[in-house]
């Protein structure tokens, strides 16, 4: 039944894959981990930084090259749909043991304390949808820094994107 | 010939006075016709004048000027310089154009100890409005002189003064990779900065006891929040909540034996909770599944006023202390977050969503009308000074957070120079001194 599960899951993100190859739309990719606005402080150099850029090991769910940040849309805590596979695979990932901790985030609008509650509903929605597939409440904690820890310093709706987030951190 | 001596020595006296007084980078937009007063230079009875401990005069004038309700005469215009009230020539002054004068003098009286004096005079009525004479060393000259400015404040408007008072607030400044989080208590004019706390990750919602002895905060030590009572005097804290998810938002009672604080748990549904500090047992005071949030005691101790998103948006609503049906406040705009109410009771400050900004308004609890006080995009975390009468708030400049104060009436605005840099935010206005 869960290798059932594991195959469709596997057919739908290779499905959704293809069509995120073919899609030249400069969305924010939820599988790109460079920020771009965080490199206010970063010196770049050029050698050899080219050959790494087509890397993919996406077709091996094990091998722990997850998405590890999913977005959200403003003042949302759905998961988006294009986002939901990416759940499920950590779900299938924490199928075979291991903890996580959701780290939820708000953009910087409105008042702090608000906005922890903001980024810890975004980290619950996801946290639902793990229970959901299987995975033990045991295994998940939570916690929202609200707007304390952007990846986007600024002020601009691409910053303010890039803040509204749930990390996945595997602690073992 | 003593005249133009006199003079002379004013303009040099004065020179050193705008040129020191550019360092403190004062931005202040004041009352339309602010007060003029007279703050003579004080006299020294001691050693050499190069032994005087501060340059009280200084201190007084700028908590005047940075009050935007007076407007302190330049020495140059003086026409004589008393120390002693006895000396003092009302035809003069009333011929400079002011209403009231200060003279005074430091008084050493031993190795490290001094006596500060001063009487004010009202120019036109002729007669002295207050006198005091008080104890001091070279460490609490600046509060003395602080409270020389509250004195006369309070006896020219009417209101109490709050220079002597300190503001607490956090800063994050960005350190290789990460970032280190400050927490900062200062005199309010941000003399005497003091980090009480530094961590890498965040710190957040300082809020001080009723003595003003202690700070609780939220800290994110070890990626988990947990509530902190930290004591100022010796730097001693204790944990006073980590539970499981969401540990937030304190705020003490008017007793200081209580906190208000944000419980989430493990299923993130944040309610209001009441912690005795002591005992460390919890009262739940919210139920609903929505965010609640914010929480912060009235000055009489009945309610408990907090945000919550129950009807879509943030909106304040208030419960009784002690349990009941939590009652919609606030009803104008689509965004009402963060209540804080005045010492007095009278007003309700939050942030408020005007037109697609986030700014600092008041509501007067009994007419209910909203007054928005601030002008940026981004302001935030309202705290009232203890007179009731100005709030300190965050806002921004460029990508960084700095403080301004605004007075409740909108009229009297003033921006902080930020000491510690980095990006500045919530302030929170300390209660009054003890004596």
């Amino acid at each position: 039944m869960m290798s059932y599960f594991k195959l469709f899951a596997l057919a739908a993100i290779s499905f959704y894959l293809a069509g995120c190859a073919q899609n030249t739309i400069p969305d924010p990719d939820p599988t790109d981990t460079t920020y771009p606005a965080d490199a206010g402080d970063a010196s770049t150099s050029g050698a050899d930084s080219d050959m790494y850029a087509d890397g993919e090991f996406m077709d091996d769910p094990s091998a722990g090259e997850l998405t590890m940040v999913i977005y959200f849309d403003f003042d949302s805590s759905e998961v988006r749909a294009a986002d939901q596979d990416i759940v499920s695979r950590h779900a299938m990932q924490l199928g075979s043991g291991g903890s996580i901790r959701l780290e939820g985030h708000a953009d910087e609008r409105g008042s702090r304390e608000y906005n922890i509650g903001l980024g810890e509903r975004r980290a619950q929605a996801v946290r639902q949808m793990l229970l959901i597939q299987g995975v033990s409440a045991g295994q998940i904690s939570t916690v929202s820094f609200g707007e304390e820890r952007p990846v986007g310093f600024g002020s601009s709706e691409a910053d303010y994107a890039q803040n509204r987030r749930v990390e996945f951190k595997y602690s073992n | 010939m003593r005249k133009i001596t006199s003079i002379l020595l004013s303009l040099l006296v004065f020179a050193c006075v705008t040129a020191s007084a550019q360092t403190l980078r004062i931005d202040v937009q004041g009352v339309a016709q602010p007060t003029p007063v007279a703050i003579v230079p004080f006299g020294w009875e001691g050693g050499d004048a190069a032994d005087m401990p501060l340059d009280v005069v200084k201190v007084i004038r700028d908590d005047l000027l940075r009050s935007g309700r007076f407007a302190p005469v330049d020495e140059s215009k003086m026409l004589q310089k008393p120390t002693d009230g006895a000396d003092v020539d009302f035809q003069d002054w009333s011929f400079v154009g002011v209403e009231a004068v200060v003279v005074g003098k430091v008084i050493q009286t031993g190795a490290n100890a001094y006596t500060l004096q001063f009487q004010l005079f009202d120019v036109f009525g002729r007669r002295q409005l207050v006198g005091y004479r008080m104890p001091a060393s070279r460490g609490t000259m600046r509060s003395a002189a602080h409270r020389v400015a509250d004195m006369i404040y309070e006896k020219l408007t009417g209101i109490k003064g709050v220079f002597g008072t300190k503001v607490a607030y956090v800063t994050a400044k960005r350190e290789g990779e990460g970032r280190l989080f400050s927490l900062i208590v200062s005199d309010q004019d941000g003399f005497n900065e003091h980090t009480i706390m530094e961590s890498a990750d965040p710190i957040m919602s300082p809020a001080w006891s009723p003595d003003s002895r202690q700070l609780a905060y939220v800290s994110f030590e070890g990626n988990q929040s947990s509530i902190f009572v930290q004591t100022l005097r010796t730097g001693n804290r204790f944990k006073v909540s980590s539970k499981p998810g969401i540990n937030g938002a304190p705020s003490f009672s008017p007793d200081g034996r209580k906190l208000v604080v944000t419980l989430g748990g493990v299923d993130g549904n944040l309610d209001i909770y009441v912690l005795d500090v002591n005992s460390r047992r919890t009262t739940r005071l919210t139920t609903h599944r929505a965010i609640d949030t914010e929480g912060t005691w009235s000055p009489d101790g009945d309610y408990i006023y907090f945000t919550s998103d129950r009807s879509g948006g943030p909106q304040i609503y208030r419960v009784g202390a002690n349990g009941g049906t939590p009652e919609r406040v606030t009803f104008e705009g689509s965004y009402n977050a963060r209540p804080r109410l005045s010492p007095d009771g009278k007003r309700l400050a939050m942030v408020h969503n005007d037109r697609g900004n986030y700014r600092i308004a008041v509501m007067s609890i009994d007419r209910k009308d909203l007054l928005v006080l601030s002008t940026g995009r981004q302001d935030e975390s309202p705290s009232f000074a203890p007179n009731s009468d100005i709030l300190i708030y965050a806002t921004r400049q460029g990508r960084n957070g700095v403080l301004e104060t605004v007075s409740a009436d909108g009229l009297i605005r003033q921006k902080l120079a930020a000491r510690a840099g980095g990006d500045v935010r919530e302030p929170v206005w300390s209660p009054f001194p003890r004596f």
